[in-house]
């Protein structure tokens, strides 16, 4: 992930692995991050998709995906609640909504701030300024801890593969736009359900059609701010919950909520051996005062009964 | 201490190490099987549920079982109670032996064990709380290591290394603190990202703060508990001093342990007053909350006082089983029964055997590498040509 934090940086030259550090780190901020400037993404308009199914289809072949299950002809299969798995990048359910039935289609929304990139121990994934959010399967150690992080539940991972499982998940067809070619299933899509460009321009876009069908549209573009933002984004002619998707995430993008706490290391690791070598120091000087005045007890005690005995003694020789 | 193990020699075949043995060729048998056909022929993990009990149980509580060694060395080396300098040696190893099978259950968990190095030697990621849990381990697994040396090297008779060792005392302890301190709260951290998925009680901007008090808790806990079963069956390896401490080390840790419960009953009261999760204490999860507050927070907290207050020996020893039970508790909630608690029940994680198998492998390897160290070097005992060092 691009936009780190130097909060870590202090622990890391004290751990000693500063000579091992590799890469850039950019400073802190405490600035909301906009996403970079004309990155690109789709917006998905659910009054105009049909459930055809074919955005499942293209997505399976430009990213040589195994065969499905089920025939991408076979629509039955809308009705179940399925989601994004290792051999499926996206998929489209069906729900019936207060509007009669409603499709939702489901990929990664590519993080303006990308969970999986802040919680991956390997710097895995990448916010790449296109937009998409890649992810490098050479490094990746399987940890899974990308799949805990995503808000939206979209990282999969090959659980039958022995050597090398790998997580999977929709790359916005990062190799196809960097050619200047559309995401496969926006290319392929009949309706124009879905729609590629600079994501400042979809927004407009969107904003424009809510505004000319204020009764249509419910007035929300989804991704715009969820989790900080997305690069995908949505419309929808009912409220977002009905065709399952959450509006409960809030506006927080992740790396903020682990900020705090990784914050915290620098002054661990600072202030904890002053603290516990302070303890130290002063256990230790009480145990010195308390023998020393032992000893200073036991002199005395030992003066005194010398003295008395030499009294005794003399009274006896006298 | 040669001499005793001549007479055990000769009644090899005990029911303890029928029952490891087997449990040892089992464990065997799901690791070929973890190891031949992936993490799918073995677990019920689903892209829903990417940590099972691997990380519930095997680091997270292993992790918090295993504090015993920083809580007893920072205790005696630090707060200057020498009076419980008996106990730093198994405590010490408990915590060594503890992260040395985290470590190796991480091995079955990640999908790409070789690689776990990569993190430090190929590409670091810095944002993420993972990372930090990662190098603390990796490191406090270290400084573990050489706290554990001198015992080896006095049975071994390496002295001129174990003299330079034991001065490095003071640092090592402080090193382990510091270390303890951040991984222990990081495990915490890890869900810190997931508000969406963890039930609002249990999430919480206080879970490092939460995570690293419990694992006092469970490291005082944990000495009390060891000390108990290792004096029912290896009482023959412990020396006059250990004897003689044993019951100054199970009253003061079982006082430290009632305070330290009462001040994370208090944290946790704080944390739902500012979270104002009120409005779910009447639900289920809100139920099941109130168990874990009141049942494994608030009663061994009483048990303890009251235990420590009547010098019942017996009750606190039961306690640190329900103190212990408690951690579990709390770690199996924050970690697998309260996350991703707004999935409908078809998509909830439930181990699979062989996972659960695995676990208890670990666990067995554990106690068997504890009683071949415990039986052979100076753990339980003071070695002879150490006894006046101290």
């Amino acid at each position: 992930m691009s936009i780190s934090r130097r909060k870590f940086l202090g622990w890391v030259g004290a751990a000693g692995l500063s000579t091992v550090w590799s890469g850039p780190a950019s400073a802190a901020t405490t600035k909301h991050f906009e996403g970079y400037p004309d990155s690109l993404g789709v917006l998905f308009d659910n009054l105009l998709c049909i459930g055809c199914r074919t955005c499942e289809e293209a997505c399976n072949k430009v990213n040589e995906l195994p065969p499905p299950e089920q025939s991408f002809k076979d629509l039955s299969v809308l009705d179940q609640k399925r989601r994004t798995t290792a051999k499926t990048y996206t998929i489209v359910n069906r729900y019936n909504s207060s509007k009669g039935p409603m499709f939702r289609k489901i990929q990664c929304n590519h993080c303006l701030e990308p969970a999986c990139a802040s919680a991956c121990f390997v710097s895995a994934f990448k916010k790449t300024k296109e937009g998409a959010v890649t992810y490098d399967a050479s490094v990746c150690v399987g940890c899974r801890y990308c799949m805990i992080a995503c808000p939206f539940e979209i990282p999969a991972y090959e659980y039958d593969k022995v050597l090398e499982p790998r997580i999977m998940k929709c790359t916005m067809c990062y190799p196809r736009v960097i050619k200047g070619l559309l995401p496969g299933c926006v290319e392929i899509c009949p309706t124009e359900a879905l729609s590629f460009g600079k994501r400042k321009d979809l927004i407009r876009m969107a904003r424009d059609r809510i505004h000319r069908y204020p009764d249509r549209y419910v007035d929300h573009i989804y991704g715009e701010h969820e989790m900080g933002g997305t690069n995908w984004l949505y419309l929808s002619g009912v409220p977002y919950t009905e065709v399952d998707m959450r509006e409960d995430l809030g506006v927080t993008p992740a790396s903020e909520l682990t900020a705090g706490a990784l914050s915290s290391v620098p002054m661990i690791v600072g202030l904890w051996p002053v603290l516990l070598t302070g303890i130290y120091a002063i256990n230790k000087r009480s145990d010195k005062i308390a023998k020393h005045e032992r000893e200073l007890a036991v002199d005395q005690a030992e003066k005194a009964a010398s003295e008395e005995a030499a009294k005794s003694k003399a009274k006896e020789d006298s | 201490m040669y001499e005793n193990d001549s007479t055990d020699e000769k009644s090899w075949i005990t029911p303890f190490n029928v029952v490891a043995g087997l449990i040892v060729v089992i464990g065997l048998v799901i690791t070929i099987l973890r190891f031949t056909g992936g993490l799918a022929t073995v677990t019920n993990l689903s892209d829903y549920n990417p940590w099972g009990i691997w990380i519930g149980f095997d680091l997270l509580v292993g992790v918090a079982l295993a504090a015993g060694g920083y809580v007893t060395s920072a205790a005696v080396y630090i707060f200057g109670m020498k009076r419980y300098h008996s106990a730093v040696r198994p405590a010490i190893l408990t915590g060594f032996l503890g992260y040395a099978l985290v470590v190796l259950a991480l091995h079955y968990d990640v999908g790409r064990p070789w690689r776990l190095p990569y993190p430090f030697i190929v590409q670091q990621g810095t944002t993420s709380v993972l990372f930090e849990v990662a190098a603390c381990v990796a490191l406090y697994l270290a400084v573990l290591f050489i706290e554990f040396s001198p015992a080896a090297m006095e049975w071994l008779g390496i002295k001129r290394a174990r003299n330079l060792v034991d001065k490095l005392t003071l640092l090592l302890t402080i090193l382990g603190v510091v270390l303890s301190t951040m991984h222990q709260s990081s495990l915490g951290a890890l869900f810190l990202i997931a508000p969406s998925k963890l039930h609002p009680l249990w999430y919480s901007p206080f879970l490092p703060i939460y995570f690293f008090i419990t694992s006092i808790i469970a490291g005082l806990s944990m000495v009390i508990l060891e000390s108990t079963l290792s004096y029912r069956y290896l009482k023959h390896k412990m020396d006059e001093v250990y004897l003689k401490e044993k019951n100054d080390v199970t009253l003061g840790f079982g006082k430290a342990a009632s305070f330290v419960l009462a001040g994370y009953f208090i944290i946790k009261f704080f944390g739902l007053s500012s979270g104002n999760d009120w409005r779910y204490l009447g639900t289920g999860y809100g139920i099941w909350y109130l168990v874990e507050l009141f049942g494994f927070v608030a009663l061994p907290c009483v048990l303890y006082a009251v235990g420590v207050r009547e010098k019942n020996l017996v009750l606190i020893k039961w306690t640190s089983v329900l103190a212990v039970l408690g951690i579990v508790v709390n770690r199996f909630n924050v970690c697998l029964i309260a996350f991703n608690w707004h999935l409908p029940s078809s998509e909830r994680y439930v181990p699979h055997w062989l996972e659960i198998g695995i676990s208890i492998f670990i666990v067995t390897l554990g106690i068997l590498a504890f009683r071949f160290i415990v039986t052979r070097m100076p753990i339980l005992y003071t070695h002879t040509d150490y006894k006046d060092s101290h």
